[in-house]
């Protein structure tokens, strides 16, 4: 039941766009704007599975991959500074009183602003798309790695104080078991501005990946390309997300006992 | 829950169904109509027409209505008039093949205004010849004249595309993207083409004056709408050869406007018309658009467009779309004509008809 109550919606979306496309189709076969389904199935299946004759390579597969990469090194880089600096300033009172409030600044500079700037510091390889998306989701996933840490009752640390543990048993017997499941929450809230800055890299200079194709077909209106890719993109980063929740809970067992999880 | 089930559902619906309401240019008569434009050096005119009221006076002329809107995205204006929100819009040849006339607009070139005579041009910033340019990633808007002009200039100097990296690059950025070290060839426009000559170590080696008229910027509008209301194309060409009178006898206010409006000075305004053919004369226009070279400028255009994959899904050779000449001659599909260079408006204004 709450299958079919969800689909609702998805089939209701679905059926409107087809009414519209085939209302533009019937006056101009050619139109480009709302291809039908069969149009954009074709050219999918052509993307995944035909060589490209250019370049010989199955498009999708390489943007895909090429884009994936540089998602996950760009997190990557996310999750080792929030782990890194998030546990400093929740734990450690001086380095919060040192860097809270320049992250707390830094966090609000949108990354897309100081674009020339990244430009001129990393090049206009892959160094700087995976730049862009560290820059764009690292300073909010430190704040939230911080926050965790600050949650932890402080009673715990007491205790483990009174029996003796030194700073790094601390951070890494108390501390890190608990900020774990909120990493991960912090990395799939990251992911959704991920995706905008791996796009946005992609779209400003680049060979490969699923932001590039989407910005040079819009050269000509390829809408039977670029809606397919959007519906792509949406169910990668649909999997990642659910992927990663469950992987949270499956580990963290304890972090799930109240409460539903979204 | 059920109500809010339906409430999601039926705002959902609105959504797209908003989005969707954008329908196909109606083809029949009326009397107010839409072209757009974007900044370049030689569409500025478009917007000094709007401003001093030239295009006005034309409209008033055969009892219709014009707006002339600019928009700031090339491409998006090319866009909006192929899926019909505007019935005219300013672009290049090459453009106007692979956007609308590949997306099945029937569109007409009635205004043939200029072409770059060395607005396109390529850097280099190792190396002084086209030669050096092998080995080298390419910066360049793809697909773009930017990518036709390297091809074509490639083919001067025995090279080609598999010999080089293109990297698609914005054009809001390839300033930005020049200053950096890993840029080392580009190919782009002016403005950004002086911009960037300006900076130390940068050379010119080739630009569109090595393939001159192949280029063309044109103000294409909906053959449909055209034939059906013919008052629309007189009032557009009347006041365009106003305006172009204006400019060629160096009316300063008119051609300060334009340099105003496209961000330069007057002298800055002046250097970019230097490196533009400007169509002043509408009988050079017509001499131009009518002459044996245009269908063989078409051929390299569509040749290009199909082996960059471009000119359509269905497309099974480069002459697919049908493109027809004054002289009713056609290159590629007669059944399938999309793209029609007509001069009977530009020949009105020679022969002061209008």
């Amino acid at each position: 039941m709450a299958l079919f109550l969800g689909a609702i919606p998805f089939l209701g979306l679905a059926g409107v766009y087809a009414a519209a496309s085939s209302a533009r189709l019937s006056a101009n076969p050619a139109d480009k704007l709302l291809p039908s389904f069969e149009q954009m199935g074709t050219t999918f299946w052509r993307m995944a599975t035909v060589p490209e004759v250019r370049t010989g390579d199955l498009t999708l597969w390489v943007d895909t991959f090429d884009s994936l990469q540089r998602l996950g090194l760009g997190l990557g880089v996310s999750v080792l500074l929030a782990l890194t600096f998030g546990i400093a300033i929740g734990f450690v009172p001086h380095v919060r009183s040192a860097l809270a409030p320049f992250l707390a600044a830094i966090s609000l500079i949108p990354p897309i602003t100081v674009l020339p700037i990244l430009f001129i510091t990393f090049g206009l390889g892959e160094t700087a798309k995976v730049a862009l998306i560290a820059v764009g989701t690292a300073p909010v996933m430190i704040r939230s790695v911080a926050q965790a840490v600050l949650d932890i009752p402080r009673e715990q640390i007491v205790k483990v104080q009174t029996l003796g543990a030194s700073v790094w048993q601390m951070v890494t017997r108390v501390v890190l078991p608990q900020v774990w499941p909120r990493l991960i929450t912090a990395l799939r809230l990251g992911l959704i501005p991920a995706f905008i800055f791996l796009i946005s890299a992609e779209a400003i200079a680049s060979t490969t990946g699923l932001g590039y194709r989407i910005f040079l077909v819009r050269r000509y209106l390829a809408m039977d390309v670029i809606l397919p890719y959007v519906a792509w993109i949406t169910l990668l980063a649909f999997l990642i997300d659910r992927a990663l929740l469950l992987f949270s809970r499956r580990i963290f067992r304890w972090a799930f006992l109240e409460g539903e999880a979204l | 829950m059920n109500s809010n089930l339906l409430k999601t559902t039926a705002l959902a619906a609105m959504l797209l169904a908003g989005a969707a309401i954008a329908t196909p240019a109606q083809a029949q008569e009326k009397t107010s109509f839409k072209v757009c434009w974007s900044i370049y050096v030689g569409w500025m005119p478009w917007g000094y027409m709007e401003t001093s009221g030239i295009m006005d006076a034309w409209a008033e002329k055969y009892g219709i209505d014009v707006e002339i809107v600019q928009i700031n995205d090339y491409i998006e204006s090319i866009n909006q008039y192929t899926i019909g929100e505007y019935d005219g819009c300013s672009m290049t040849n090459m453009d106007a093949l692979s956007i609308p006339s590949g997306g099945g607009v029937d569109t007409t070139a009635l205004i043939v205004g200029d072409y770059s005579n060395g607005n396109d041009g390529i850097i280099l910033k190792q190396g002084e010849t086209l030669a050096d340019i092998a080995g080298q990633n390419v910066n360049l808007v793809e697909l773009s004249v930017s990518h036709y002009l390297l091809a074509r200039a490639l083919e001067t100097v025995g090279l080609s595309e598999p010999d080089l990296t293109v990297v698609s690059t914005s054009d809001a950025d390839m300033v930005a993207a020049a200053a950096t070290d890993d840029v080392t060839a580009l190919v782009t426009w002016n403005p950004l083409l002086s911009e960037i000559l300006a900076m130390p170590g940068t050379s010119l080696v080739a630009d569109s004056s090595d393939i001159p008229g192949e280029i063309i910027d044109i103000m294409m509008v909906n053959t449909d709408v055209l034939a059906d209301n013919p008052d629309f194309g007189k009032a557009l060409v009347g006041a365009w050869y106003e305006t172009m009178a204006l400019m060629a006898s160096g009316d300063e206010a008119a051609l300060t406007a334009m340099a105003e409006a496209s961000g330069t000075d007057l002298a800055g305004y002046n250097a970019q018309l230097d490196s533009t053919e400007m169509f002043f004369d509408p009988a050079t226009a017509v001499a131009f658009t009518e002459s044996a070279d245009l269908p063989q400028t078409m051929e390299f255009v569509a040749t290009f467009l199909f082996d960059h994959g471009i000119l359509g899904e269905g497309a099974p050779s480069s002459e697919f779309v049908g493109v027809a000449f004054p002289d009713g001659s056609v290159y590629g599909d007669e059944a399938n004509v999309k793209l029609r260079f007509d001069t009977t408006y530009m020949q009105m204004a020679a022969d002061g008809a209008l």
